[in-house]
């Protein structure tokens, strides 16, 4: 039989598309941290755990709401999202005057504040969380069987993706939100409401998270450390990508997962390390990232 | 606090004199995983195991002081051994209990054997601690991974599964698990068609099912723990696993993960415990005090947590003295026998020997509350349950 690198092209084919779904995981999450930073100038490390609160508050939409998955996509990232709200209201806005450093501090603060309240509430072992009965089952690829429910995933964190991309790149909300960037005093002269466009451009990072987390839930293991094990490689992937890139941290998100869900077919010991050494080959070659521009 | 006890124990010591009093202050340690994967099935629960075992054997009425203290490991080999070393060296620690990773086990194991002092693993895998890294300071309680291996692979074996796919956690436990049940298979007639390595923690495992599902081995095996096997366990069943023809295997699956998984994912899966909340009146009401206080039932580590300190206690309080070397010996010369693993022993290799179970999980239909998760299908005699001792390659067997 014709091999490709050794295996099999539809078991490579399989390991792809495979690659490709974890890769949208990453796309939403880095995103989400792009934004964050590349405006607030936050290292929001508190990512994972709003993504696991995410997750979380589709279970409890579930369990004492009686609210399926279908509402729970589009109420969860609310309910987080006015959580981010009131955070940056109340800590972060506090902080802006300072070094990265004590964003970073704070926000790490708060991610192990959320995961210990969710651990004592909840357990460590995770809640179960099937998944919606229009998407069980799934299709036969002739190369691989394809979970509907992965192609959705694919498919929804790509639309999310792009309409991101494009409100921030191509609109006029989004030619305020990258002045304000460069320059918040002048935009502000303009008599544009700076602080609350930042405030809610956090709280839209947020709900991002939000949004992956209740995409998670039905596949992963809803535990309170499951943003923790993600955080420090979707960290990578916005650091290849160059911090603050929006466009960089879509395209490397799915190019990395790519990447790892190959390294698990020719050598899966190396799958949770071959991301950050990526990572330093990229800070050694481009400091700025593939996709950041040189301050 | 302690030294008041001490003085108490003390007085007491002296009014009851004509009595077999020991008058002896110990202090336990049980250092465990308590806010990564394995907090569940150790962590809090096994401490509260710990002081019910105390309170249960009225240790003060019989002059025996106890202090139990905890630490978090945080599954990391390096931790514990910093950690085992300063309970032993500053604190006056005399037993280590539970400590689950194996990894994490070996290396207390090691210090404990150095420091001579007493640790009795029950969170621990790797059948090892009584095979080639055995000591005569480690007593391995509740279950191993040969035992696992053995009780599940050999029923699916025997039923007809003689192709295997293994997806193994890449380390210490993961590691031993698929080699003992590789050897079941083998010997079974069987055959293992393949097996991939997957870093320790994993989220996605999607990459590994697809090549068990392309190898077309009949049974698919995961070596893994905790949140590992909650987690390929649920995308196993979303790819359409057991659909296909393959049946599922979890050779290291603990109450707490099924009950996550909930039965809808978890239905049919095979699996082998030394203990379940649910298999007599004394396990029912042991649990039933457990979950008061801890909010849910009680995992087979955290059983076994509880029956080794009465076992250690019992020890003690013949002996009078708590010297580990004593002790040691004493708790292999006397049979061990409480209420949740039944009669047993413990023999010269430190393995506790008592009865396995082979569970199936239960169909959502069939189950009558939230814990009501696994069917009992068989009971594997004690004689069996375990690695015959001479196999293991343990030093201290002569």
């Amino acid at each position: 039989m014709f091999e490709l690198l050794g295996i099999p092209p539809q078991a490579l084919f399989g390991q792809l598309l495979l690659g490709l779904i974890n890769g949208a995981f990453y796309a939403i999450l880095s995103l989400g941290l792009a934004i964050i930073f590349g405006l607030l100038n936050i290292i929001n490390f508190a990512h994972g755990a709003q993504y696991m609160l995410g997750a979380l508050a589709s279970w409890v939409l579930l369990n004492y709401f009686g609210i399926n998955y279908w509402w729970a996509l589009l109420l969860a990232p609310i309910v987080v999202g006015i959580l981010g709200v009131i955070l940056e209201r109340l800590l972060i806005s506090r902080l802006y005057h300072l070094d990265h450093l004590y964003g970073l501090l704070l926000t790490f603060g708060l991610a192990l504040i959320i995961q210990g309240l969710a651990r004592n509430e909840y357990g460590i072992s995770g809640l179960p969380y099937t998944i919606p009965s229009q998407l069980s089952g799934g299709q036969n690829l002739g190369f691989m069987f394809l979970p509907n429910y992965r192609g959705w995933v694919v498919v929804a964190s790509l639309v999310v993706c792009l309409t991101t991309w494009f409100v921030i790149e191509k609109t006029r909300l989004g030619a305020y939100l990258r002045a304000a960037t460069e320059n918040p005093t002048l935009v502000g002269a303009f008599g544009i409401n700076v602080p609350r466009m930042i405030t809610l451009t956090y709280g839209f990072g947020i709900a991002l998270a939000a949004f992956a987390g209740v995409l998670a839930a039905p596949i992963y293991s809803v535990n309170p450390n499951m943003g923790a094990d993600l955080i420090i490689v979707v960290f990578a992937v916005v650091v290849i990508g160059g911090m603050g890139s929006i466009l960089g941290s879509i395209v490397t998100g799915f190019g990395l997962g790519v990447i790892e869900g190959l390294t698990r077919v020719f050598y899966p010991e190396g799958s949770s390390v071959v991301i950050f050494v990526i990572m330093a080959i990229v800070l050694l070659v481009k400091p700025a990232g593939l996709f950041g521009r040189t301050a | 606090m302690k030294k008041t006890g001490f003085l108490i124990a003390s007085l007491a010591a002296t009014l009851f004199a004509s009595t077999a009093f020991a008058d002896v202050a110990v202090k336990l340690g049980v250092l465990n995983d308590r806010s990564g994967v394995y907090s569940d099935l150790a962590g809090e629960g096994s401490v509260v195991a710990a002081q019910m075992a105390v309170e249960d054997y009225k240790a003060a009425d019989k002059g025996i002081t106890v202090e139990i203290i905890s630490a978090d490991h945080q599954n990391k080999p390096d931790i514990a051994s910093n950690i085992a070393r300063q309970w032993y060296d500053q604190d006056g620690v005399d037993v280590i209990l539970d400590v689950p990773t194996s990894s994490a086990a070996l290396a207390v194991a090691e210090i404990t054997r150095e420091k001579n002092k007493v640790f009795m693993n029950s969170g621990g895998g790797t059948s090892d601690l009584t095979g080639k890294a055995c000591s005569p300071n480690t007593i391995h309680w509740t279950y191993d991974s040969w035992q696992l291996a053995h009780g599940t692979a050999s029923a699916i074996v025997a039923n007809g599964g003689k192709s295997w796919f293994f997806v193994t956690a890449d380390y210490a436990f993961g590691q031993a698990m698929e080699r003992d049940a590789s050897e079941v298979v083998k010997e079974g007639g069987g055959e293992v068609l393949g097996s991939v390595r997957h870093p320790f923690p994993g989220t996605d495992f999607s990459s590994y099912l697809l090549q068990a599902q392309s190898s077309g081995a009949q049974v698919v095996a995961f070596a893994n723990a905790g949140g590992d096997t909650v987690n390929s366990v649920k995308q196993a069943s979303e790819f359409g696993l057991a659909q296909s023809g393959q049946q599922l295997a979890g050779l290291l699956v603990f109450v707490n993960d099924v009950h996550s998984l909930g039965l809808q994912t978890a239905q049919g899966l095979m699996l082998t415990e030394s203990f379940y909340w649910d298999l007599n009146d004394e396990t029912r009401a042991w649990s039933a005090r457990f979950e008061e206080k801890m909010k849910k039932k009680p995992s087979m580590v955290q059983a076994g947590v509880y029956a080794s300190v009465l076992h250690y206690l019992k020890a003690v309080e013949a002996l009078g003295d708590k010297d580990p070397t004593k002790v040691l010996a004493k708790m292999k010369e006397m049979p061990t026998d409480d209420i949740l693993f039944g009669k047993g022993m413990i023999r010269a290799d430190g393995r506790k020997i008592h009865q396995s179970y082979l569970f199936k999980v239960k169909k959502p239909e069939e189950s009558k509350g939230e814990w009501d998760l696994y069917d009992l299908v068989s009971t594997i005699p004690a004689e069996q349950s375990f690695r015959p001792l001479d196999q293991g390659g343990c030093s201290l067997v002569k």
